[in-house]
């Protein structure tokens, strides 16, 4: 996203669109990256209605995805996901540096 | 000059004078808490809402901290705001003082100037609005109650100007103005009110057709953008200050501009001071001249911005300026007046300043204390060169 400069934007620093926090991609801040396991998964969204970003995604009843350009790794989807199920694990995100630096 | 309407003379205190303003402005919202010598003030103001001579929505809030917080939501719901404060409640408003300039809330506040604790006080000094005066408010200062009176009319114009939209403080000296009956001369309510207009604001917090945020989370990726506008908006209000004084005249026949050059055209040496002091140091450049010394007074009206050409070209031809403060700005080389004058003067070193602090907690300001500086100033004079000790009047050693 093009960075605005100070002769576009809004006295006071108003936001003069309402609705749009999605654009303000979040995912840079994670240390720590849920991995989630499809096979796991009981679907009992939990780890949905608990995410602060909003970032689990659902299509009919069901977790289909983690939105990872605004999930923080705050990690309450993990810690909320019931402990027989443990769908989701923390994993840092060093280890995907590394996989990808490969 | 248009046609002056007939005068119309009142007994009024500063504070009176201040509340009648208010009264004749009909603000949306006047959020408040008392604090001496504001106190007087908001209880006439209380009066004319409770017999119903303004529509305003008064709030009573439990602190001025509230009482900020009070007007910066009101006044981003597109109402237009008014409140009043001194000394210490003012500094419990600081946290929001700032945020009602930088969210760019055309606020008008009278600062009922008090020195701030400790030791705890009541009387005038300038340590409370100097101490705002990097929050990024207006500032304008009173001689007397029919300036205060003026600046508060005007204050509205000037803060809810498309080319400004920042918070005006209209300082007038505690209990010297405040408490002190003078003849105003009032306005009539419809002049007023055509002179101020109706307040459109630009945005409206309530509009939920507009939906939109005001005050968010800003973090180093745009903070930075958003204060260059606050920065720009400042500079406007030198522009619009004077044009609105200018307007003002036309309907008053009282010309007021950013600073007052009172007798400083062929004088030697000047006092710059502002507030109720300048009446005084007016009484002495009329003594001195008519013993034929030519000594003059530079009043600033404006505090902020600082009106730093009009300063430098009021002093340009002086032998030597004194600079007379009534707050000190602990550290540096005197008060927050001396600083601004030096500053505006730099590229004109060879007028040298000395500056002076007087008036501390409501120490009364005598004419010897004035013709003491106009008198020691002839030292700088003589050898051209600044003075780096600080002076004070009326202190005892």
């Amino acid at each position: 996203m093009k960075m605005k400069g100070w002769k576009e934007l809004a006295i006071g620093g108003r936001i003069e669109e309402a609705g749009n926090a999605v654009e303000y991609e979040t995912g840079s801040w994670r240390t720590f990256r849920p991995v989630r396991d499809d096979e796991k998964c009981i679907h009992c969204l939990q780890c949905w209605i608990s995410c602060p970003d909003s970032a689990i995604k659902v299509k009919d009843g069901k977790v289909v995805d983690i939105d990872l350009n605004h999930c923080k790794g705050c990690g309450i989807c993990a810690e909320v996901c019931p402990p027989k199920v443990h769908a989701i694990e923390m994993v840092e995100e060093a280890e995907f540096v590394k996989k990808e630096s490969k | 000059m248009g046609a002056v309407k007939a005068r119309k003379l009142v007994a009024l205190t500063g504070n009176d004078a201040v509340a009648e303003a208010m009264r004749q402005v009909n603000p949306d919202v006047v959020a408040a808490y008392p604090i001496t010598p504001q106190t007087e003030l908001m209880h006439k103001f209380a009066d004319y809402v409770a017999n119903g001579l303004v529509n305003t929505e008064f709030v009573l809030v439990e602190s001025e901290h509230s009482a900020m917080s009070a007007a910066v939501g009101a006044s981003a719901a597109g109402a237009r705001v008014m409140t009043a404060t001194s000394a210490n409640g003012l500094a419990l408003m600081w946290e929001i003082v700032y945020i009602a300039a930088s969210t760019r809330c055309p606020i008008v506040m009278a600062v009922v100037n008090r020195a701030l604790s400790a030791p705890i006080n009541i009387h005038c000094d300038h340590s409370d609005s100097m101490g705002t005066r990097d929050a990024g408010w207006i500032h304008l200062h009173s001689e007397n109650s029919q300036e205060a009176y003026d600046n508060a009319v005007q204050a509205v114009k000037i803060a809810e100007h498309r080319d400004v939209l920042l918070p005006v403080m209209v300082c007038l000296d505690g209990f010297i103005l405040s408490h002190t009956l003078e003849a105003v001369e009032v306005l009539e309510d419809e002049t007023v009110k055509q002179f101020i207009g109706e307040f459109r604001p630009v945005h409206n917090l309530l509009d939920t057709d507009k939906a939109m945020t005001f005050g968010p989370l800003d973090f180093h990726d745009y903070y930075f953008e958003h204060k260059i506008p606050q920065i720009i908006a400042m500079q406007n209000a030198h522009k619009v200050i004077d044009d609105v004084a200018r307007e003002y005249a036309e309907l008053t026949g009282r010309r007021y501009e950013l600073v007052e050059k009172y007798k400083t055209d062929d004088a030697e040496r000047i006092v710059v001071a502002l507030g109720s002091t300048c009446g005084t140091a007016k009484v002495v450049v009329d003594e001195l001249r008519e013993q034929g010394e030519k000594v003059g007074l530079l009043k600033i009206r404006v505090f902020r911005p600082f009106p730093y050409n009009e300063v430098r070209e009021a002093l340009a031809h002086a032998k030597a300026v004194a600079v007379l403060d009534r707050s000190m700005s602990f550290g540096a080389q005197g008060g927050p007046v001396l600083l601004e004058v030096r500053a505006a003067l730099y590229d004109n070193a060879s007028v040298p300043t000395k500056g002076y602090i007087y008036g501390l907690g409501g120490r009364n300001v005598s004419p010897s204390q004035i013709r003491r500086a106009f008198e020691e100033i002839k030292e700088i004079a003589k050898t051209g060169r600044s003075s780096d000790e600080i002076g004070f009047l009326g202190v005892r050693e």
